[in-house]
């Protein structure tokens, strides 16, 4: 072990992890990354292009290289950064991108290839033979690329959704974070402390500087006392704020679970959509390193990241380190690990002059120019002082300054502004509004200015929204000078690593700028920089600083690719929390859906709604032989369907009328009390859109129908109609379709059947004839609704009682009609039954076919204006010459297949010779073959004439002949018995 | 997004359904001799504008009533937003 | 120069010293015979194959920003020609065929994918709705294959067969379908056309157009006026901005469309997937990140970034077709602005102005179109008549009522 003293660990609580199925052990407070350096682990990944080896670089989320494969089985968890993984007991984690094994990688070959992988090579080549790409080089590529794997297997944890408000969000737990916090919170504002670690504090937790004169912790602990007596603050570490949405909407995932070995009864993870009044971006800042020959060893870190291992983790990096830097910070490094002991074998600072914070070697404006280790650190060559000498050291501390996380501030394009003072983009002003960013994160890098700006940016936020609040006594604290240089990379002829994980080098940027991919998005598609999982966040700027020096720009006039959310990845099952399987849409039940239930009913799914499809019985084995009993008894007997999910709409006023009249393409104003019209409704450019039937209850009383499928689109239309169109009109509308249930009672018993549940209302053909309604009370006195109107085209009813009752209504007229035949039906034998009778339906309406296509022409009332009529007389519209028309096999036994194209007969068969398609087909019982109905040029000049149905997508064709597209009493004579 | 119900306050935008340009309210006259072109111009072209954007918006999830949102379509920052139903009438009065 | 795997080799021996700009920066001149507006990929490739199929010169491409900085930077890559009504599976049959030998007709490896596209249907109806469409595929020689159940579960079986809300009743399959890399497009039309000495000019924004007694004489640039016989505009999501400034109104809005990319997954899925019962399509890129999408936000939108609903939208569609990506993480999501029209197919037209020409209205969709509609919009600049794949794709079909409406859902630009 080379654990030092010290630390925010708790010794008392050992962890045992595998890595790479070893066995380990760290402490309750490590992260994985932190425990395996505290194993003298270095080699932990392979890059993804020239595998080569690599360790830890950094100390949280923008972590490049220790990417790892987390727990097995359905919860394996590919591409994981060991920085940020918590420690828990039995944890597995293994490393990616390498076979057979880390330490001896064959894909490392691609490392002495690299010469001919450079940026964009595939872009040449790969191109010969041609058939080779689809064959050879792909799936070679494909194999090679990724990173690590998926399971396969569905996510078995579950997951959960949030909606938070607050005046203020706070994101980031760090010192100016937490100033903030404490401001706002002391307001009495309802604040909200977001935080990505698992601990409060920030980089206050890798530092030895004290707050007040004690530790920084005592501070951190003071307030997450403070803030736990606050009823007014919610605090939330292991939550990242990944993206900033319009109108203060910010998205953010907590991490409920995932520092357990399982989540037991918890989510996994929660997703929150947080609308914020006002934010404070306290989410700090980023190292980044200096580019030199050879800078991607294990071993070889941030400056930062290093004395945070040593600091809060008490992981010894080696027995001997080097810092390389261009500021004052690496030195606080050098400073902290010579203090526990750690020998510091030099200080290289590229500055002409610098200052020893403690008794190690400086080497003034010296370079790091190479390192040799195949799989770890052993040594370093530093140029400096005009000679080269090479330094043994194990690990290697990197410091090329900071980069504010101005991510979200950029999330809505804004445009991060260069500062030359702090070599660095800071956020603009022209983030998003209510988003003001603090500490680090706005360029402050000393503790005490970064809590002043925390503090600072609450007071301001909470004066915007008029809270009064004071700022609080901030502690004393470090105010050190940063003193950062403009040096980005080491020159040489070597590879010197930008953008670690994608193996982007500055020669490759050279070669992007030789090849005039000079633009940052360009270089950044062409070379990938920035790309790979940790999305360039420490690469991207370093990459600029290359390409800017090469065109001879400043950094600035370079510019900045775009920064997009997430902050750092998410999990899609957390994104799409909650609604998984069965669960992802609701389902809506029809009130007999029970009833149907328990007959044993097949159910399907229409749209949301389950609908009963058939009621198999006992040996019926074959969903045919359930149909077509249905279908024939509905012919001969009675049938009884459940027809809820229509859509209804009650529609009352002086107006209605005259309303209806504008909506329905024919007329409806004219409509009679107590009697029913069928409808067809068009879209205002004029196709056919929805049809139903409009019942007139009262004088001020309508009722209408629409289909299924567009019940909600109908509605919207209507309220549109009545809200924006006509307002002036005295009508008022409501959708009742989940208020009243509607049962078909169809067949020639289906008189019989009613007359034994309606309460003493005439049923005779003259009282109440085809196409009359009528308010009365069924069964002993529940208010009901009776419509004359059929879909089967047999004598039919349709009856709706308030939805409650529905069950209990299909339980009586099955009773009552238990003599008569009654038999439930489902969809199938309702879309056989209207296929028999000719009715268009969803297949035929289906927003491509005019009114006269579906044989409804001269519904288009050309007497007054509608929705729709105007537009309906174009050429294109009026012209079309396909019509709707029946069609039966020439031979008995053939099939007519749906979705098959019409040709006439001997035609060539091209989408040019095209004369239409079938629409809808099943096999007919009461015709005793397959029937269809289709659309056919000039289909109904045609009839007798027969034609080809080709299928060419299942290898069919069918001779067809054309006939009337009403198989079954065409003369309507059934509907009026 | 958030939109500024004139009687319900800020609302999610999930609540909504989108319909577009709020000159779908402004219906050309059927009966006028030259209908057919007043209603391809009607049904089918847009300003598109760049900026702000006045547009209807439904409470499908909620009060069903039609909103015209006044919307910058680059910032996407709501300016404004009243009934559908005012705007219409308000027009419908002054004889346009 | 010529682009080989022999070239990539003899560079790597003399340290990669050989490489030329894969493009020119020329300065505008006073007049070309051709302007282009847009330098993105319909831009692009129909600048390329104005000089090189249509042996037309004098030809400069305009772009605002970056060349490829717009939609063919920004799409989920997929290409097909999987249509249903004959004014449009013509045309993108086309575009495939181009596809087909993109790269030994630029030189250049865009990567062309062909590893197929399941559309999925869960219903009997959407069943028949694609037995309808993979007939006119097949009609039109693109080929497609109508998949049951069973197939499905042997070819996708990490797919959610058993426990979904709307059960995989089978897929339409068109195997010649795919991916590009979508950059490389870009680049690689940019580089044939720079080759054929077209002027790419970028940073150059159109102000204006100047027209005189109702023909077209040139073009206002924030660099400057330039003066050309022909302008040809293809700018996509700014389709309303720049025809605005030639006085007119288009059957366009513009909407933002999101996009996301997975972290690198070693090879997970095959083809291109899309789910018939939520908005939701996946294909994974060579490099390994699952791309996906799904539907448009829905409002008008030029600020190239979306919301959080659609973001959900999609992933609770994905996680309910492939359980299995759960702990993928997305890596990045990003917006375009994509020009909807109003029956969801594209305009390739003259205009009233003599000498100005329009290319849009591509919707989501545009990327696959690429080759074909560069093609067939040089065809029109160059000969004056519409190709014959592209003959339904005119301005007039609204007034005249020939909309080409694959979905049936009207004119409500955001619903196709």
């Amino acid at each position: 072990m080379t654990r030092l003293a010290g630390g925010l660990i708790d010794r008392s609580q050992s962890l045992n992890f595998t890595f790479d199925g070893k066995r380990y052990s760290g402490h309750a407070g490590d992260t994985l990354a932190s425990a395996l350096l505290a194993n003298n682990v270095r080699l932990v990944g392979r890059s993804f292009k020239y595998h080569r080896p690599r360790g830890v670089l950094s100390a949280g989320s923008e972590e490049p290289n220790a990417l790892v494969e987390l727990r097995t089985g359905a919860r394996q968890e590919p591409n994981t950064r060991a920085t940020t993984v918590e420690l828990f007991v039995g944890l597995e984690a293994r490393s990616q991108n390498r076979w057979p094994s880390l330490g001896f990688d064959a894909l490392a070959i691609n490392d002495l290839l690299s010469p001919f992988f450079t940026a964009g090579f595939y872009y040449k080549t790969f191109m010969w033979p041609k058939g080779f790409w689809e064959k050879v080089y792909e799936p070679a590529i494909r194999k090679a690329a990724g990173l690590g794997r998926l399971s396969m297997q569905a996510d078995p944890d579950s997951y959960d959704k949030g909606f938070l408000h607050c005046d203020l969000l706070v994101i980031g737990g760090g010192a100016a974070g937490l100033a903030a916090a404490l401001t706002a919170a002391r307001s009495g504002a309802r604040v909200i402390l977001a935080d990505e670690d698992f601990r409060l504090g920030g980089r206050l937790l890798c530092e030895t500087e004290t707050l007040d004169g004690a530790p920084a912790t005592e501070w951190v602990s003071a307030l997450e006392r403070e803030f736990d007596s606050l009823p007014n603050i919610r605090v939330m570490p292991r939550t990242t704020v990944f993206g900033v949405y319009d109108h203060g909407i910010y998205g953010a995932v907590e991490r409920v679970s995932d520092h357990l070995p399982e989540p037991g009864d918890r989510v996994r993870q929660t997703l929150w959509r947080i609308t914020a009044k006002r934010a404070v971006l306290a989410a700090g800042a980023t190292e980044r390193p200096i580019a030199f020959a050879d800078n991607d060893r294990p071993g070889i870190m941030l400056a930062g990241a290093m004395r945070a291992y040593v600091n809060r983790w008490a992981a010894c990096p080696a027995d001997a380190v080097a810092i390389f830097t261009n500021n004052d910070d690496g030195h606080r490094t050098a400073r902290d690990l010579a203090a526990k002991g750690v020998h510091v074998a030099a200080v290289i600072d590229a500055r002409p002059e610098a200052t020893a914070l403690a008794g190690y070697r400086v080497i003034t404006g010296g370079m790091v120019t190479g390192s040799r280790g195949r799989l770890g650190l052993k040594s370093i060559e530093v140029h400096g002082n005009g000679r080269s000498e090479w330094i043994d050291c194990g690990a290697l501390g990197v410091s090329g300054g900071w980069n504010p996380n101005v991510h979200l501030a950029s999330h809505h394009r804004g445009r991060p502004i260069w500062n030359d003072a702090v070599q660095a983009f800071l956020p603009g002003d022209d983030g998003p509004s209510g988003l003001i960013p603090a500490g680090a994160a706005a360029g402050h890098f000393s503790t005490a200015k970064t809590l002043r700006s925390g503090a600072a940016a609450a007071l301001r936020a909470l004066n915007e929204l008029g809270i009064a609040a004071a700022l609080p006594s901030l502690p004393r604290s470090e105010e050190s000078r940063y003193g950062v240089a403009p040096i980005f990379y080491v020159p040489g002829r070597k590879r010197a690593w930008v953008d670690f994980q994608n193996d982007v080098t500055v020669k490759d940027i050279k070669l992007a700028h030789a090849e005039n991919m000079r633009a940052v998005e360009q270089l950044k598609r062409y070379t990938t920089l920035g790309m790979a999982t940790d999305q360039g966040k420490t690469a991207t700027v370093t990459g600029l600083a290359v390409m800017a020096e090469l065109t001879e720009r400043s950094i600035p006039e370079t510019g900045t690719t775009i920064f997009r959310p997430p902050y750092t990845p998410v999990a899609l099952s957390v994104l799409g929390a909650g609604d998984m399987g069965p669960h992802f849409r609701p389902r809506r039940l029809t009130p007999t859906h029970h009833w149907a239930a328990a007959q044993g009913a097949v159910f399907i799914e229409v749209g949301q709604w389950m609908r009963a499809q058939y009621f198999p019985r006992p040996g019926e084995t074959h969903w045919r032989q359930s149909v077509d009993r249905e279908a024939r008894a509905v012919r001969s007997a009675v049938g009884l369907c459940d027809v809820t999910t229509l859509g209804k709409v009650d529609v009352q006023g002086a107006d209605a009328g005259e309303f209806l009249n504008r909506l329905y393409s024919n007329v409806m104003a004219t409509l009679k009390v107590g009697r029913v019209r069928y409808g067809l409704m068009l879209r205002e450019d004029g196709f056919a859109y929805d049809d139903g039937t409009c019942a007139r209850l009262a004088d001020e009383h309508y009722v209408v129908t629409t289909t299924t499928a567009n019940a909600g689109l109908v509605y919207r239309n209507m309220e549109f109609a009545r809200q924006c169109l006509w307002p002036d009109l005295d009508v008022q509308i409501i959708s009742t379709t989940d208020a009243w249930a509607q049962i078909a009672v169809a067949g020639a018993k289906s008189r019989a059947l009613l007359a034994r549940i309606v309460d003493g209302f005439d049923l005779s053909n003259e009282a109440f004839p085809f196409m009359a309604c009528a308010e009365l009370t069924v069964c002993g006195g529940l208010r009901a609704r009776l419509f004359r109107i059929s879909f089967s085209g047999e004598l039919a009813y349709e009856v709706a009682v308030p939805a409650r009752y529905g069950h209990t209504l299909m339980e009586r007229l099955m009773e009552a009609g238990a003599g008569l035949g009654a038999t439930p039906y489902g969809t199938e034998a309702l879309g056989m039954l209207r296929i028999e009778k000719g009715h268009a339906a969803g297949p035929e309406l289906n927003g491509q076919t005019t009114a006269a296509m579906v044989g409804l022409g001269s519904m288009v009332s050309q007497k007054k204006d509608s929705v729709g009529a105007v537009m309906s007389r174009r050429e294109g519209l009026a012209g079309d010459r396909r019509r709707l028309v029946g069609l039966r096999p020439v031979d008995p036994a053939g099939k007519v297949v749906s979705g098959s194209h019409l040709f006439a007969e001997d035609a060539p068969q091209r989408l040019d010779t095209d004369q239409g398609w079938i629409a809808s087909a099943c096999y007919s019982p009461h015709v005793g073959s397959m029937i269809g109905l289709g659309f056919l040029e000039n289909g109904d000049e045609r009839l007798g004439e027969v034609i080809v149905a080709a299928n060419p997508v299942e290898g069919e064709s069918a001779r067809l002949r054309v006939v009337s597209a009403h198989f079954i009493d065409p003369e309507g004579a059934r509907l009026r018995e | 997004m958030l939109i500024p119900h004139p009687l319900l306050g800020l609302r999610d935008a999930q609540e909504f359904t989108y319909l577009g340009d709020a000159r779908l309210i402004e219906r050309p006259d059927p009966s006028a001799p030259d209908a057919e072109a007043a209603f391809c111009d009607y049904v089918f072209l847009r300003d598109n504008p760049a900026g702000v954007h006045r547009e209807l918006w439904f409470h499908e999830q909620g009060d069903r009533s039609w909103l015209v949102v006044t919307r910058d379509t680059v910032t996407h920052e709501v300016l404004s937003a009243e009934l559908a139903r005012g705007v219409a009438l308000t027009r419908k009065r002054s004889g346009i | 120069m010529r682009f080989s795997g022999f070239r990539v080799f003899a560079e790597a021996i003399k340290g990669h010293t050989g490489w030329r700009p894969l493009w020119r920066n020329p300065e505008p001149k006073p007049a070309y015979d051709y302007v282009i507006v847009g330098g993105g990929g319909h831009g692009l490739s129909t600048a390329y194959y104005l000089a090189n199929k249509f042996g037309q010169s004098r030809i400069a491409v305009l772009e605002k920003g970056w060349l490829g900085s717009g939609n063919v930077g920004r799409n989920t890559t997929i290409i097909r020609s999987n249509y249903l009504l004959a004014g449009n599976e013509p045309f993108y049959e086309f575009s495939m065929k181009l596809w087909e030998g993109l790269e030994q007709e630029l030189n250049f490896n865009a990567m062309v994918s062909q590893r197929g596209i399941i559309n999925l249907f869960h219903t009997d109806a959407q069943r028949d709705a694609f037995r309808r469409r993979g007939n006119a595929m097949m009609l039109a020689g693109a080929g497609a294959r109508l998949l049951g159940r069973e197939e499905m579960r042997a070819m996708v079986p990490f797919l959610n067969h058993d426990n979904g809300r709307f059960p995989i009743k089978g897929g339409l399959m068109q195997p010649r379908a795919g991916t590009a890399r979508h950059d490389a497009v870009a680049w690689g039309y940019a580089r044939g056309a720079d080759n054929h000495r077209v002027d790419l000019i970028q940073n150059c924004e159109v102000t204006g157009f100047r027209v005189d007694r109702g023909k077209l004489r040139g073009v206002q640039t924030s660099r400057g006026y330039i003066a050309a016989d022909k302008v040809g505009v293809a700018v996509a999501g700014s389709s309303g901005r720049v025809m605005a400034m030639a006085g007119m109104r288009l059957p366009i809005e513009s909407h933002v469309l999101q996009a996301f990319v997975t972290e690198g997954l070693k090879p997970t899925i095959p083809g291109v997937i899309t789910f018939g019962a939520g908005h939701f399509y996946i294909s994974q890129s060579d490099k390994g990140g699952l791309v996906f999408g799904g539907d448009i936000d829905g409002y008008n939108s030029y600020a190239q970034r979306g919301n959080l609903p659609v973001v959900e939208d999609v992933a609770e569609g994905g996680m309910a077709l492939m359980p299995m990506i759960g702990r993928a993480r997305l890596l990045r999501m990003w917006g375009g602005v994509v020009d909807m029209s109003m029956d969801g197919s594209p305009i390739i037209d003259r205009t009233h102005i003599d000498g100005l020409y329009f290319n849009g209205g591509w919707c989501y969709g545009g990327f696959k179109a690429t080759p074909a509609s560069g093609y067939a919009f040089a065809h029109l600049l160059a000969t004056g008549v519409p190709h014959e794949t592209a003959r339904a794709y005119r301005f007039d079909r609204f007034a005249r009522g020939y909309v080409i409406d694959e979905r049936g859902a009207g004119a409500q630009s955001n619903l196709h």
